[in-house]
């Protein structure tokens, strides 16, 4: 979770994420942050998140992403 | 049929009685025979092309829906059996049948909506190349086919991403796709909400009746006061490059921003308000876009469906592939910052220039699809810089001051863009905006220029008290939605408000006989 919050955090500096949950919704994250943000996950956790999990419930917290990331992880597994 | 034509009054007269006079479990049937007459009042070639997208995109949404539980059956069956890459590769079979599906059904859908859009382009450009005679030349959009295949094929996507279960009744999504005030200019819906919605069976509501008119009389009020009017001049501004240049050019843009706002947001009235008269909700295509602080913020507020469908199923399918991935990852060795940006840059251009090609086949749309997407592009990456301007000006830029400029900021850069909807080539469009930089005549246009664009001074008057009628509503609309609260005066005050709706659109609108109220800009993306 710290590792997902350090991304969050460079994307958005002000943002305080850990307890954001309007992330999409408040128009904090916009698609374009969505996209980086993708690939970081990617780098970091090798987790490739798929098309029909990007809508906002998914990304409107850090904790609700990183949900999305253990649970794409199980499934790969 | 036009939405400003007493067919469609007439059309509305007997639907809605009939709608809620027939038992409530055919409702659905008889409001999609009032969507056959509608369609078929506009042509027998639409409703081919409709009945086409009907037919495919159920067949492939079906076929699609049995081949998940084919797969889901066949790998339940070979769980114990079957090693794990067995069941994978299973898995794989069953996804490219799947693939092929969806790629042939679009392949036939888009294909008919390219040839009615860029079949004539096409010929032109042949008979230009090998000079044949210019084939496709009376190719031309059929009534709501740019908005019913999206919203239809959107519904394909959600099914093959299994996000919705495949509707098993053809009629059903014949509905869905047919549904008449859709037709006119969107917005582009979504199957799991007005689809459903429309299957619903709806009671008659005076409150809600009366909160619908209102509706319908605001959006007809901007477009018959405001829109049909400004249009006149926009016209004619545009018509004649070759004299209308310098500061004619700002004038056009603030009357072109003016009337493609109150003929677009005033069609979208009239569609949500019909669909309210229904009981059927449909969602709202803006949220008082010319308040918009960035370009970004426009486009979420501007048009919201179109963008939406955009987003939803190229932007992040393209930004998350695998030939994108790929080449995120080839780019690393140019540094994370490169690598990182490559699926936004190449995603978000690829989404403009569709959505530039979307709104028509001149070259002049598919630049101003770019330029839209550059801008937006370097406007993320000024981010930064504007936030650590705001750290160190916190009190300017908390004031009202600031926020105006921001506004305003955007409104003259997304109508300085439009500029490339207004003519037929990309030379004409730039030349007219660099004029405003080198031609000072503001003389030329008070001195009888603005007179000579076909509208009086007392047109000029009528519109501009009708921009500002709509600018103090969109700031009232801050604090909520205004019919609410006309509604919480009591029904008097309501039917009060909508008799001086009608009552001025009787008065200052452009109808009647002998005077053709156009149809909507939008109609004809």
């Amino acid at each position: 979770m710290e590792k997902l919050l350090d991304i969050l955090r460079e994307l958005h500096p002000e943002t305080d994420f850990e307890t954001e949950t309007r992330l999409v919704d408040g128009g904090v994250l916009s698609s374009f942050d969505i996209v980086m943000l993708i690939t970081r996950i990617e780098e970091e956790f090798d987790v490739v998140i798929p098309a029909r999990d990007i809508v906002p419930e998914h990304f409107n917290s850090a904790k609700a992403l990183y949900t999305l990331i253990e649970k794409i992880s199980e499934q790969d597994d | 049929m036009l939405f400003t034509s007493w067919a469609f009054l007439l059309f509305l007269a007997v639907l809605v009685p009939v709608y809620f006079l027939v038992p409530k479990r055919i409702q659905w049937i008889v409001l999609l025979l009032f969507n056959a007459v509608f369609v078929c009042a506009a042509g027998v070639l639409g409703a081919v092309f409709m009945v086409v997208t009907i037919g495919t995109v159920y067949a492939a949404s079906r076929a699609i829906d049995a081949l998940y539980s084919r797969q889901r059956e066949t790998l339940a069956a070979i769980k114990e059996t079957h090693t794990k890459e067995e069941r994978k590769q299973t898995r794989l079979r069953f996804e490219k049948r799947r693939r092929l599906v969806l790629i042939a059904c679009l392949a036939v859908n888009f294909g008919i909506l390219f040839v009615l859009k860029y079949g004539a382009m096409i010929g032109r450009f042949s008979a230009a190349l090998f000079g044949t005679r210019a084939f496709g030349q009376d190719l031309a959009l059929t009534m709501g086919i740019s908005f019913y295949t999206f919203s239809t094929v959107g519904y394909l996507l959600d099914v093959y991403r299994e996000t919705i279960p495949a509707e098993k009744n053809p009629l059903k999504l014949a509905l869905f796709t047919s549904f008449f005030p859709l037709l006119v200019q969107g917005p582009i819906t979504r199957f799991e909400t007005v689809g459903r919605a429309l299957l619903e069976p709806h009671s008659f509501d005076g409150q809600r009746f009366l909160s619908a008119g209102l509706r319908i009389a605001w959006g007809y009020w901007k477009k018959l006061i405001v829109a049909d009017r400004l249009l006149v001049a926009v016209k004619a501004l545009c018509a004649r490059p070759d004299v209308y240049r310098g500061d004619f050019i700002l004038v056009e843009m603030l009357l072109y921003a003016a009337c493609l706002y109150a003929d677009f947001t005033g069609g979208v009235d009239i569609t949500i308000g019909v669909g309210e008269l229904l009981g059927v909700r449909i969602e709202e295509n803006f949220l008082r876009p010319y308040f918009s602080k960035s370009i970004s913020e426009y486009w979420r507020r501007w048009h919201i469906t179109l963008g939406e469908w955009f987003k939803r199923y190229v932007y992040y399918p393209l930004s998350v592939s695998k030939p994108m991935r790929a080449l995120s990852k080839g780019t690393r060795k140019l540094g994370a910052g490169v690598s990182r940006r490559v699926p936004v840059y190449l995603a978000t251009l690829l989404v403009w220039a569709l959505t530039g090609a979307w709104h028509g086949s001149r070259p002049t749309f598919l630049v101003w699809g770019l330029l839209n997407g550059a801008v937006i592009l370097i406007s993320e990456e000024l981010k930064p810089l504007y936030a650590r301007f705001h750290k160190r000006s916190p009190r300017l830029t908390a004031s009202a001051f600031y926020r105006g400029f921001t506004v305003i900021r955007t409104v003259l850069l997304l109508s300085s863009l439009r500029i490339l909807d207004c003519y037929g080539t990309i030379k004409e469009a730039f030349s007219s905006f660099f004029s405003m930089f080198t031609t000072w005549n503001w003389g030329a246009v008070f001195r009888g220029g603005i007179q000579s664009l076909g509208l009086s001074y007392t047109d000029y008057a009528i519109a501009g008290l009708g921009v500002i009628a709509m600018f103090a509503l969109s700031m009232t609309q801050r604090k909520g939605a205004i019919r609410l609260r006309i509604r919480k005066r009591g029904t008097v005050f309501s039917v009060c408000m909508l008799l001086v709706l009608i009552g001025t659109i009787l008065i200052f609108g452009r109808y009647g006989f002998g005077f053709d109220a156009s149809q909507f800009i939008y109609n004809r993306f």
